[in-house]
């Protein structure tokens, strides 16, 4: 009952004659081509990471993933949103504060460690302890990462939700995009995270 | 000293943590011609494992080769393109 015979011409077959050897080599040109398009056009690598949390221990991880990606040749985007705007704050990135307050790793218990004040005593060991460590400061990570290439953007809604000005941020930081900006970098993206 | 290379820059990153000895050896390798070899000081014991992922990650970049000393960790990367 089979009709597809493999003799039976096909009605998307322009012509009897077989293809000339020109037209296959254009067609695995035009293939090649859409190949190299649909894979990474230039063949550089895309992360892209979505910082959310502003407390100091928080802050860490997307940029020193950033400045590592950066050093690997990544082209890196990150998303600050919300609390995660403070990572970008000239002024509050110096200050950001490690909550004493339901982290069950602090050697404080959670009566104790909400009483007042105690934020600020927790913050003071853990930047005594990054200084001893002589690990880079928050300041120096972004300084670093935006030498490297890494594009920080600040989102719009909660700059104005937080009531922030976009001159309050580090210079190099991009600012007026919103979600779609940072869906269209993850869709791009090869490593896409959420910090 | 190893006699198959010659070093071309040496970068002093003693002290440094994490992500610095990377970060900074990606700038330094930058800078240097293709064929130079750049010498990495570093007393992070995870640059031992990062410097390696990074230059076997990395275009235009290899590992030559690594000694672990007493209080310092040696790196050695060609640039070679």
């Amino acid at each position: 009952m089979s009709t597809d015979t493999p003799d039976a011409p096909s009605d998307d077959a322009p012509s009897d004659d077989p293809p000339s050897r020109a037209e296959l080599a254009a067609r695995v040109n035009e293939l090649e081509d859409a190949l190299d398009e649909a894979t990474s056009a230039d063949g550089t690598k895309k992360m892209s990471i979505i910082a959310t949390k502003g407390t100091l221990d928080m802050a860490y991880p997307p940029l020193i993933l950033a400045s590592t990606a950066a050093a690997f040749g990544y082209e890196v985007t990150v998303f600050h949103t919300f609390w995660g705007l403070d990572i970008l704050h000239e002024e509050r990135s110096k200050n950001l504060k490690l909550s004493s307050v339901g982290n069950p790793n602090m050697p404080v218990p959670n009566a104790v460690a909400a009483l007042p004040g105690m934020d600020r005593v927790t913050t003071k060991m853990m930047e005594k302890k990054i200084a001893d460590n002589d690990t880079a400061t928050i300041e120096e990570l972004i300084e670093t990462s935006l030498d490297m290439g890494v594009e920080f953007q600040a989102c719009q809604m909660t700059i104005d939700l937080m009531d922030y000005d976009e001159a309050d941020f580090y210079d190099g930081v991009t600012t007026g995009v919103g979600a779609a900006t940072a869906l269209q970098d993850m869709a791009d993206a090869d490593i896409q995270l959420l910090v | 000293m190893n006699a198959e290379f010659d070093i071309a820059e040496t970068l002093d990153v003693k002290g440094a943590s994490c992500p610095m000895p990377v970060v900074k050896t990606k700038s330094a390798t930058d800078d240097l011609d293709a064929g130079d070899v750049l010498e990495v000081l570093a007393t992070d014991s995870g640059s031992m494992s990062d410097i390696d992922g990074w230059a076997a990650g990395t275009e235009g970049v290899e590992l030559v080769d690594q000694e672990e000393g007493d209080d310092v960790y040696k790196h050695y990367v060609r640039k070679t393109e």
